[in-house]
Order: structure tokens, then sequence, then C-alpha cells
């Protein structure tokens, strides 16, 4: 048990309080209003006397206003949208009027992506760059943990790539996707591919270490069991491996979401791929009056979403988890 | 059976587009026989992806896409900024976009070799003038003492020859005067060297040949590259002392407070060409209906922002300042699109042409323009060996496309959508401008004789000089 729980029991204790529920309640609710209220009284205060050459450092209200517009901004985008098709579809009609050989086509909206627009396309690519990382880290780590030698042949190269800046692998990526990925009618963009791939790279490491620490770690009694049934391998793996290590594989799954949300942000602004990270560096580049403010409500956005993903990946290990009863934080 | 000569002439056209054999003036002529609007065929690739910096120069591309101008050639465009210049010529070379803003020397450049070698071609002219160089404030304070003033203003143009002593102190205290420009072969570049020498301050020379790509042999100032949005807080980061760059981030060096702009490049050649609108010849060849009327809609946009006296200006800073085109803020922007410009802090003065897109026959691709890249490329080195005139205009031809513009822009005649005087006699026209005489140093350009040119500069390299 850690320290942020015993606190509040031993306040518990010394005051001998006759309504649990309101103190659980209070700490559970009261004291992150609590933080989250200092940090924004802190957060305006320091904000008020920082001058940057783009003016002050926005504080919340600045940022709240900015969301606002961001919203709206996506609300004319989403009329202009609509709009363009309406133009579409009557160009189209006039010109299958005039060359009935044509074949008339729906084209995509050509705007600008808002924000909202960004904020769906970074959460794709994570999504794709984890779960390839993870159907490639989980049997891999398996494959460690039951045998010893699997184990010893690839651990160099874990530790050799596991330290690497995803940023070095971004230039290498693109060139590689650039030559290999060809195709007329490609189903997704070259940016996208380099991206999922970056962050793909960089969520192997943590699930492939922790599955294998988790295989490696199973109980002796549990192992002794197996024998004893005379499991074949395959039924070894799914009756007596898979469950006892999920506890250990989730935590590395959590880990690379973790790393491989903060990877994409930065490889979007390198690579100037469409996402957040993109929207970053093209307000950071803008130096508008506005732009600050833009980027914080991004960078808040940002730990929320991180946030969301890690909660989400706690409630799939406690679904998939068979000891209901252990603490999951 | 007049349609049927025309097509059949429309064929012979697009033919020689396609081999690349006849020369550009004979297709030129070709067309002048009988092409109107309704032999331009439809476009054989409707969505396009082009590619720009966050510069107000890219004002035509944003202009053909809001004002509906590419939808009305069916032409389905995304507007995409790039991250710098590198980045964007690649990606035009690559085919990941079809089409780009450009510094004029990046078709030339990739042509001959400089750089990334590629064939890109050029069809458009985006404008004219539209940079300035700033200094740094602990600069300008020094550069003024040696500035002419009258009334307690300097007298302007600002020529390099008050910078000369700051220079020479950084030397003697041994450190290194730097300064910015975007890309080895912008027109930031050659201007920024062009001021510097003229002032007798030497901006070292490319020797290409043994490598040294840096551009900083015997140089007095030191030269490097950054991209342009970065351009205010990399001297506000004291990493250089000044730099040479489009707006808006001169004006936005002036609102931040961190640096003056001393000369804007209207001062260091009156109306010089500036960015252009690059394609790659592979491209060009297999799209030239697509290429035709992405030019058609980039001059009705360019119409439209010179129109009436610039009127249209005003609404076209409000576009730009849009987070995906340029996004500064409107004042910023609007301090050099609607005819002024602000040098030091309160010191805004009238330069009504300081960006022209379309006047002054603006947007047609003339083969002197390419030919004064071409010579500022040889006079730093960056072509290291002794070129023949002859070789000047060759290149020239190769890259600069007035045939394609001409079609567009009758096209457009045709179409009552554009008056035949608002462009340059297309039968006559010879793509050389008469000898221009408006350069800060008064030394007479004359795009026929590239070297004789040359040998008229105190520094750089001279026709038959080697490094």
């Amino acid at each position: 048990m850690s320290k942020q729980q015993t606190v509040p029991m031993i306040f518990n204790q010394v005051k001998q309080m006759n309504w649990p529920t309101l103190n659980q309640f209070l700490s559970a609710t009261a004291l992150p209003i609590v933080g989250i209220v200092i940090f924004l009284g802190l957060w305006s205060l320091m904000a008020k006397n920082i001058d940057t050459s783009l003016g002050k450092f926005p504080g919340p209200s600045a940022v709240w206003q900015q969301s606002k517009v961001l919203v709206e901004e996506h609300n004319t985008q989403q009329d202009k949208a609509e709009k363009f098709y309406v133009r579409q579809e009557q160009r189209n009609v006039a010109r299958v009027a005039k060359d009935p050989s044509y074949e008339p086509k729906i084209r995509a909206f050509t705007g600008a992506p808002t924000f909202f627009e960004q904020i769906w396309t970074s959460l794709y690519t994570v999504m794709v760059g984890f779960l390839v990382a993870s159907l490639l880290a989980i049997p891999l780590g398996i494959l460690c943990g039951l045998s010893k030698n699997a184990y010893t042949a690839i651990n160099p190269l874990i530790q050799l790539f596991k330290p690497v800046s995803p940023l070095a692998w971004l230039p290498l990526v693109t060139m590689v996707v650039s030559a290999v990925y060809v195709s007329s009618d490609p189903m997704f963009s070259k940016s996208f591919i380099t991206s999922a791939v970056t962050v793909a790279l960089c969520c192997l490491w943590p699930t492939l270490i922790n599955t294998a620490v988790g295989v490696s770690s199973i109980d002796k009694d549990l192992l002794n069991v197996s024998k004893v049934l005379r499991l074949n391998a395959l039924s070894h793996v799914i009756k007596i491996v898979l469950p006892s290590s999920i506890p250990a594989i989730f935590t590395g799954l959590r880990l690379s979401l973790g790393i491989g949300w903060m990877v994409l942000i930065a490889a979007e602004m390198l690579a100037q791929n469409p996402g957040l990270g993109k929207f970053v560096w093209d307000e950071f580049q803008n130096g508008s009056s506005e732009s600050l403010a833009r980027i914080m409500v991004a960078v808040l956005t940002i730990g929320v979403i991180g946030f969301a993903l890690d909660r989400l990946m706690l409630v799939l290990q406690r679904k998939f988890s068979w000891d209901k009863s252990a603490v999951l934080r | 059976m007049t349609n049927l000569k025309c097509l059949s002439a429309l064929k012979v056209v697009v033919k020689s587009l396609r081999l690349g054999v006849m020369s550009a003036v004979v297709t030129g002529s070709l067309i002048t026989s009988g092409v109107s609007a309704e032999e331009l065929g439809y476009a054989e690739k409707e969505e396009l992806k082009f590619g720009f910096i966050k510069l107000t120069d890219m004002a035509p591309l944003a202009i053909a896409y809001e004002k509906g101008y590419f939808e009305d050639e069916g032409l389905y465009v995304t507007l995409e900024a790039q991250a710098n210049w590198k980045v964007l010529l690649d990606r035009v070379i690559d085919g990941q976009l079809d089409g780009a803003h450009m510094l004029a020397g990046q078709p030339l450049g990739a042509t001959i070799g400089y750089g990334t070698k590629a064939d890109i071609i050029t069809a458009f002219s985006m404008d004219l003038n539209g940079n300035a160089i700033t200094v740094s404030n602990d600069i300008w304070k020094e550069m003024k003492k040696h500035v002419p003033h009258e009334d307690g203003k300097p007298v302007h143009p600002i020529s390099a020859d008050s910078l000369k002593p700051v220079v020479a102190d950084f030397k003697s205290k041994g450190k290194p005067f730097k300064m910015g420009m975007v890309f080895p072969v912008s027109t930031h570049n050659y201007e920024l060297r062009y001021w510097l020498a003229a002032g007798g301050i030497h901006p070292g020379y490319y020797a290409p040949h043994k490598g040294d790509t840096s551009g900083q042999i015997n140089a007095d100032a030191l030269l490097s590259v950054t991209p342009p949005p970065q351009m205010p807080s990399t001297m506000e980061a004291g990493t250089i002392n000044g730099y040479c760059v489009g707006e808006p981030w001169n004006q936005q060096a002036v609102f931040k407070g961190i640096g003056v702009p001393v000369v804007t490049d209207y001062e260091i050649w009156k109306n010089n060409p500036e960015k252009v609108f690059g394609v790659s010849k592979t491209w060009a060849e297999k799209n030239p209906n697509t290429h035709i009327r992405v030019v058609k809609a980039m001059i009705r946009a360019a119409m439209w922002l010179d129109e009436n006296n610039n009127a249209n200006r005003p609404e076209a800073v409000k576009i730009l300042a849009k987070s995906q085109y340029v996004g500064a803020d409107y004042e910023v922007i609007a301090n050099s699109m609607t005819g002024t410009f602000e040098y030091e802090k309160g010191d805004k003065r009238d330069v009504p042409d300081f960006n022209v897109f379309f006047r002054y026959n603006a947007t047609y691709p003339f083969y002197s323009d390419a030919i004064w890249y071409l010579t500022q490329m040889r006079r730093w080195g960056q072509i290291s060996e002794p070129k023949a005139d002859s070789w000047y205009t060759e290149i020239a031809k190769q890259v600069y496309r007035p045939d394609i513009y001409a079609q567009a822009a009758k096209a457009l005649i045709a179409e009552g959508k554009a008056k035949a005087v608002d462009f340059p006699k297309f039968a006559t026209e010879t793509g050389y401008k008469p000898a221009q005489t408006h350069f800060i140093d008064n030394i007479v350009y004359d795009g026929s004789e590239p070297n004789a040119y040359l040998e008229k500069f105190a520094i750089g390299l001279k026709q038959d000089s080697k490094i």
C-alpha cells in the first residue's frame, strides 16, 4: 500500500471520525479539486508575470477563451465543408451534361483540418501503432519468458534498442516508408504510416520486457500443476501462462501506450505529419498573439487524452485480470 | 472545320510539350494561331495538393482557394504548410506535393543540380519584392551612429556601409557576426549578399566542388539557414544578429520589439522577382491541362490581389491571418500588405509596391529573372565552373515556361476574365526585361549579358575565376 492511501487512513484514526463515507467522499473528490484550484491560481499568477515576445503567457481564462474559438472554427469549417459538397455536386452535374463520359466522383473536403480532426488523427495513429507493437511484443515476450535461451539471444537487442529516442528512428522510418510503401492508390497516407511505425517501434519494449518478466516469474506451483496435468504447450500458455502474467503484461501495455502517445506528438511535430503535434508546431510558427493560448489548449488536451488512455487500459486490465481483488492503480 | 484545325494545333502543342523538343518560343507562337477557351481540355488530375511556407507571398494560393478560382477550373486543391524549403522541394520532387510556392532559385538550383538534382519548372511568378533585412536591437544601436539622418529620422535606403564598422568591431573582438537567410538558393540569400557586398562586407563564397556548401569562405559575415517562421525567435535567442526574410517575419520583429528592419528588397532592387510556383517537369508533362488551369486560377488570384489599387488587400490580410495560412496577427500582416512598412518602431513609411502580385507583369516568368539568379549563383560560387552566356539562356529556357503562362492567360482573355492589355504582348515578348537600373549600388543588369554583368561587381566571382 502506498503512502497516499495510508495518509488519509491515519488521519481517519486520529480524528476518530464517525462518517467514513463522507471522509472518503472528501478525499476522493474534494482533494483533487483543491489541487486543481491551487494549480489554476498559481498558473494565472505566474502567467501574469511572464512576458514573452508574443505578449503575456496565457492564463486559464485566455486558454478557455481559445478553446471556445477552436470549437467555433471547427463549426465554421463544417459549414464550409457542406457548401463545398453542394458546389461539387453542381459542378459534377454540369460536367456530366457536357461530357457524358465523365464519371462523377465526390472528393473529400479540401479545407485545413480543424483542431478536433487533428485530435482524431493522433488518436487513430497511436492506437494503430500501439496495436501493431502489442501484437509483436506479447508473443515475443512470452517466448522470452518461457525459454531462457530465447531470452539470452534477444536480450542484447532489447537492451540496445530500448533506450533509443523515437526521434532518432524518425528519419530512417520516413525514408524507408517512402521507399517501400509505394502504391498508386494508397489506403493510408505515407505520413500516417511513418507516424504509426515510429510509435510502434517505441511501444515494443516496455510490453516485451514486462511480458517476459511476468511469464518467467510464474508461481512454481502452477508450473507443477501444468506438468502433473501434462498440458501441451498451447494449453500451457493459454491456461497457465497468460492468466498468471496478465498483470505484468498490462503494466507493460500501459507503459507502452503512455510512451507511444508522447512519442507520437513529438514525431508529428518533427515530421510535420498531421495530428496534434503538427497543430502545436503550426501555432508556434504562426507566432500570433493567440498562439500560446492555443498551444496551451493543445497541451491540456494531450494531457487529458493521455490520462483517458491510461484509465482505459486500467479498465481493460481489470476486466482481463483473474484476480479481481488485486489493487490496481 | 476550324474547330478541327484548332484541335490538331492543340495536339501538336501538347505533343511538343511532352517531347520537350520544340523551343518554347515556337510553341508560344503556335498558340497565338488559335487556341481559345473551349479547346482547353479538362484537368487530367483533379485532386491536387500544393505546399507553401508561411509567408505573405503565398497569398495567390490562398486567394485562389478561398475565392473558388481553383474550383472554377475543376480543381480540388488542398493547401498544406511545409516545415522548411528543403522539405517542400523534396516533397515536390518525390510527388507528395503536386506543386508549391517556391523560391525563384529553387527550380533553377534543382535543375542545375545545386542541392537535390531534379527537373523543376515554373510557369508562374508569384510576386515582386516582399522581403527585408532586419538586425537585432543591439546591432541597430551601433549601426544607427553611422546612418545619415534627416529631421531626426534615418535616411533610407540604408546601405550596408553603416553596418561595416559594426562587423569590423565584431571581427576585432574575435566574435563571429552571424546572419540568417532562409535557404542557400533563396532570394533572401542573394539579396542579403548583394546588400552586404554593396557595402563592402564579404558574405563568403561557396565551393561545392570541394564539398564546401557552407558559403562562408572569406566571409566577414557568416550566413546560415533558418526557416522563415523561426527567424524572430532565433534572433531573440541570440543565435543570429540579423536576417533577411519575407513578410510578416520582419514586421513581427518590430511588434515583438526584438529588432529593426533596416532595408527592404524593394530598395535593394526595385521590383525584383521573388517566389515562383514550381512543379516537377514530369508532373507538368503528365498533366498539361491541369498545369494551365492552375496557372489560370493563380493569375486570377494575383489580379484580385492588386485590383483597384490594392483595394482587396485588407480582405486578403484577413484570410492570410487564419492559422492554416500565415497565421500571424492581422496587424502584423497588414503592415506590409497594405502598402506601408514599419522600420524602427513608430517609423512607418509608405512602400506601396512592397508586395506586388500582378502589376508590372509580376506573374510573367521572364527569362531575364531566371538569369539574374543564375548570375548570383555564379557570383557566390554555387556554380563553381565558368559558364558561357548561352548556358545561362539555355537553363533559363528549360526552367521558365512563359509558353504555359501564355496559354493560361489567353484562355482567361477568351473567357472574358482578363484583358489582353494586362499581359505582355505574347507574340513579340522575348522574355528579357530591358536593362534594369534600380539597384542599390546603381549597377545596371542586362539579362542578355550575364558574364559582362558579373565583371561589374567589386566583390564576387567573375566569369573565369575559380576558388
